[in-house]
């Protein structure tokens, strides 16, 4: 771009107006060893209210070690798209990062009001990192609502950069501000840096023709282009991602491009910081990667399990946040024999597995708690008929529809006796984004292996979050395959219920195969012959044996690592999406000189076989858990330990320092 | 079973179990499964590749008693697990077995999203117009007023008519015929399974127990002429022992009853398996509204629509010969990545 159609106000903007609000403090997000003052922690904004540096050459960049910025507006205001926009630019550019969406359950609820803020945290740094965070050092505030819902949570001495142009008396208005926080002193904490986003990318967008309604829409690409220039993001790879993603409609992306640009090079001549920051790639484990989130890292890692297994993926689902976009994805991947079907309800969508598990399919449905509710029958079903079947929970807040887009980890026990009878199966859990991948080939293994439905559990944190993930070698995965019964297996007669004396698990005769037809039902039936029997004893027999076949998994899994630098009598216990935040607050714990051992669980049903062994060698056991205990009931009942909970429950996932404290807390 | 496929030499045995059938003595069922098991043989369809899903009831049962692939699944889910099969395996034969309650009650919401799909499934309805298995509470077929266990007073609700409720989710196939009537039975049953698509066919079946005598008055030998109106493709609707009464349009398009001799035979309705509006049919189905009234029976729509699981099959075919076979490794690299050294 040669003309910068703001500049006027870039002129204004240098003036001693002290509407501006500049307070200059240090910068935001953790200063690195290269480079940089190092002066971060709030300073008396008020003294320094205004004041604008002279005009001088750029520095050079700033070294931070990371930083974590959340992007927040109105759910219209596209703070997920340029929040990923400037996921995948990092990631690119080789930064560790993890990232936390938080988006309203309405899909448009009233502008301008709280209920209708949507928000995209992404931390970037130059280490290995494990969260995405536990309170920004930058948040971007597009108008009073996304600023009164966010502000609490961003750092003292953090950069709060908002588009003042919607700090007007009607957005302030519907979120009970009384005087402007602009104004009324209330943010002397932070560095805050206003911006008139709307009119200058309205500016921008002037002389390409576009509708100023439409222009308008362009704001959140103004504020990915600040962004941009602050943290010395590569600017080409955006520009082409808009040229591409916008090609069918000529003047948004006109407009989008214009407004990305402005942000950009308003970052390079208004002076609102001495000088950008850069954050180094991070020295990662040498290997492709790629940014991934936790629902699509489970759809590959079903298209794997379909491809290991050689059996052909038939996915059967009901839309449900925030499990649809496992749909969206693997309806794309018809090249690769997968089925999808979009049922009439949840119900239908694990019966239309079951049938295509029958048929001799890897059937696979996915949903969220309420449709774990429907499921239930389904699954109780699968259990008698001893088939393979994979059940995806990514949970959410509940009960009932409860908090349909925020995370929670309150099914674990549903997933383990939510049905009626005594019903066992296999429950798996994925604690990262990308380990969503590794999680749903390992629950697909069991499923086919044992015969039997299996729980993989996840939740929205890890479904809607991302990180960069190390592409694994495909050509090493494991073969899963199972052959199917092809002969008779008893006196010339086929008995759909003689099952492999080490695994429990029954013959796979599947319709097609010649002499080998029978029945099989929901009805008790009779161990070996399958054929329908009531007698009591029998009845006990199938119950342990059922229970028996599940409880033999353990055999296989591998032992529960323990992470124990230093010897500790602490140990913290995980599962799922706690990971990080146990991972980083044991970290943290132990620079402070506490010594403390962390495990996580990846398989809850059966646990590995050395778990209680590893309970037993610890004093103190803390469990950090999105619910009010549930693994710790688990683990209480099965291992005697008096297992301590740290319980959360917000529809937000744990921060690292929450886990740190309880650490320290229980290590005094 | 042998090893030997062919299917030439079958006969009604090789599609019995070896299961004891537990139905009450005289109970209607029997006789819709000797049906079944005389049609099969005619087919031309290997044992093996036939798949019979059932949900819960008495007639759920069903799948037991055949000597071919069976899944008793779970109370109405039957059309969602047998659209599974199908979808899976359209190489299977697949059929699905229900009663009344199974299907209009609990499970109506997966017969009609089958329906509407147009799964390649022959589907059996044989309703009874009770509860059957739960020892006789009034179903969602039984007629207003119905005093049974749940009903002493009288049941209040007002009853599917099943041939309309399966023309309104748009099957491409509806039938209806009864267990009094092997013949019309195992025709009905082979045009139903010869239809590529989802057929619906209702069968009256006589629950001796709970609902004895329920469709005698329009199915016992004695009243057939009179009150049963068979269907012909493209011949005019007559009935009666000598076919002296008919069926014509009124000026609203609706149905009624007239006598051949007032109204001349070319007012009569000529009846038309094929029409693509199922408006005419509809009306058909709107005859009789309980089995006390004469009463169309055989097929009222025959439609051709592309089967869900040849569409499926199609998108995967196209999307493979657009984008090659599934490359894993190239699915997992997708979209930008990077190389840290
Ligand atoms: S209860 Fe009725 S429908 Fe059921 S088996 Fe007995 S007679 Fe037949």
């Amino acid at each position: 771009m040669s003309s910068l159609p703001h500049s006027a106000r870039v002129q204004a903007f240098q003036g001693d107006d002290p509407m501006m609000g500049l307070a200059r403090q240090g910068p935001s997000g953790r200063v690195g060893t290269r480079g940089g003052d190092g002066g971060s922690g709030p300073t008396d904004g008020d003294e320094q209210r205004g004041r604008v540096s002279p005009k001088t050459d750029h520095l050079e960049p700033e070294a931070l070690e990371d930083v974590v910025i959340r992007f927040a507006g109105d759910s219209g205001d596209g703070m997920q798209l340029v929040g990923d926009r400037f996921t995948d630019v990092s990631a690119a550019f080789g930064n560790d990062l993890a990232t936390m969406p938080n988006f309203p359950a309405e899909i448009r609820a009233p502008a301008g009001t709280i209920a209708g803020v949507s928000s995209f945290q992404v931390h970037i740094s130059d280490h290995d990192i494990v969260t995405p965070g536990d309170m920004p050092s930058v948040l971007v505030a597009m108008n009073p609502a996304a600023l009164h819902a966010n502000i609490a949570e961003l750092e003292p001495g953090g950069t709060l950069l908002v588009n003042s142009d919607a700090f007007d008396e009607r957005n302030l208005h519907k979120v009970g501000y009384q005087a402007s926080p602009l104004e009324d002193g209330s943010l002397v904490a932070y560095r805050v840096i206003q911006v008139p986003m709307t009119s200058i990318t309205l500016e921008a967008a002037k002389p390409l023709g576009v509708k100023p309604r439409e222009a308008e829409r362009s704001k959140n690409f103004f504020a990915l282009g600040l962004l941009s220039w602050m943290y010395t993001r590569p600017i080409d790879p955006t520009v082409a991602w808009i040229e591409e993603r916008f090609a069918k409609r000529e003047t948004v992306l006109a407009a989008n491009l214009a407004a990305f640009k402005a942000g950009y090079h308003f970052g390079e001549t208004a002076e609102l910081m001495e000088n950008s920051y850069e954050v180094a790639p991070a020295r990662l484990e040498p290997g492709r990667y790629r940014n991934i989130t936790g629902n699509l890292a489970l759809a590959y890692g079903l298209v794997a399990a379909s491809q290991q297994s050689r059996l052909p993926l038939l996915y059967a689902s009901y839309p449900i946040t925030p499990a649809s976009d496992i749909l969206h994805e693997l309806s794309k991947h018809k090249n690769f024999g997968v089925r999808t079907l979009q049922a009439e309800d949840e119900i239908a969508a694990i019966g239309v597995a079951i049938g295509a598990a029958f048929t001799g399919q890897l059937g696979v449905t996915a949903t969220s708690g309420p449709g774990v509710d429907l499921k239930s029958e389904g699954m109780g079903l699968a259990i008698s008929l001893e088939l393979p079947l994979l059940i995806v929970d990514v949970q959410r807040g509940g009960p009932s529809t409860g908090l349909p887009t925020k995370t929670e980890q309150a099914d674990l026990l549903l997933a383990m006796y939510g049905r009626h009878g005594e019903a066992p199966l296999p429950i798996v859990a994925a604690r990262s984004p990308s380990h969503c991948f590794d999680a749903a080939f390992e629950a697909a293994r069991i499923a086919i292996k044992y015969r039997t439905p299996v729980i993989l559990l996840t939740d929205g944190y890890v479904a809607n979050g991302a990180e960069p993930w190390l592409l694994p070698d495909v050509t090493a995965l494991a073969d899963i395959s199972v052959p199917f019964a092809s002969e008779p297996n008893h006196d010339g007669e086929f008995w759909p219920y003689l099952r492999d004396p080490e695994t429990l698990a029954r013959p796979w005769a599947i319709p097609g195969t010649p002499g080998l037809m029978h029945r099989i039902g929901g009805i008790e039936k009779e161990d070996g012959t399958g054929n329908v029997n009531y007698d009591p004893a029998n009845h006990e027999h199938m119950v342990h044996v059922r229970a028996e076949k599940i409880a033999r998994i353990a055999r296989e899994l591998p032992d529960v690592a323990v992470d124990d630098p230093d010897g500790a009598s602490l140990l913290v216990l995980g599962w799922g999406s706690t990971w990080g935040a146990i991972q980083q607050g044991a970290r943290q714990a132990r620079e402070q000189g506490t010594n403390v051992a962390t495990a996580h669980l990846m398989h809850l049903n059966p646990f590995p076989s050395n778990l209680g062994e590893v309970l037993a060698r610890y004093e103190r056991v803390l469990i950090p858990e999105m619910n009010l205990g549930q693994l710790s009931r688990l683990v209480r009942a099965e291992f005697l330990v008096d297992a301590r909970t740290l319980s959360k429950v917000q529809g937000v996932p744990f921060r690292a320092s929450e886990v740190e404290a309880a650490i320290e807390e229980m290590s005094r | 079973m042998s090893d030997d496929t062919s299917t030439a030499t079958l006969s009604r045995k090789d599609f019995q179990s070896d299961q004891e059938i537990r139905w009450c003595p005289g109970c209607g069922d029997y006789s819709i499964l000797a049906a079944v098991q005389l049609l099969l043989p005619d087919l031309g369809v290997k044992p093996e590749n036939l798949v019979f899903v059932s949900g819960i009831g008495c007639a759920a049962r069903f799948p037991y008693y055949m000597n071919v692939y069976g899944l008793h699944g779970i109370h109405g889910r039957a059309p969602a697990i047998a659209t599974g099969v199908a979808l899976a395996r359209p190489d299977l034969d697949v059929w699905v077995i229900g009663g009344d309650g199974d299907m209009f009650s609990i499970g109506g919401n997966h017969l009609i999203h089958a329906l509407r799909r147009n799964v390649n499934l022959t589907i059996l309805m044989f309703n009874n117009q009770i509860y059957g298995l739960t020892k006789g509470q009034y179903s969602p077929t039984s007629e207003v007023g119905k005093v049974t266990k749940s009903s002493p007073f009288g049941s209040l609700d007002t009853p599917f008519n099943p041939i309309s409720v399966t023309l309104g989710a748009e099957a491409t196939f509806v039938a209806r015929t009864h267990d009094l009537d092997r013949k019309h039975m195992v025709e009905t049953f082979r045009r139903a399974h010869d239809h590529h698509g989802a057929a619906f066919v209702e069968v009256y079946q006589n629950c001796n127990v709970f609902n004895d005598g329920a469709f005698g008055a329009i199915t016992n030998k004695e009243h057939r002429a009179e009150m049963l109106i068979e269907l012909h493709d493209g011949e005019p609707i007559r009935f009666g022992a000598d076919a002296e009464l008919g069926v014509a349009l009124n000026r609203f398009g609706e149905c009624e009853i007239v006598t051949v001799a007032d109204v001349g035979v070319d007012r009569l309705l000529v009846h038309d398996e094929h029409r693509g509006d199922p408006t005419l049919a509809f009306a058909l189905s709107r005859l009789a509204d309980r089995p006390t009234m004469p009463t169309p029976i055989g097929v009222f729509r025959d439609v051709a629509r592309p089967t869900y699981e040849g569409e499926v099959q199609r998108q995967l075919v196209g999307a493979a010969d657009r984008q090659g076979p599934g490359d894993l490794e190239a699915l997992v690299g997708s979209g930008a990545t990077w190389t840290v050294d």
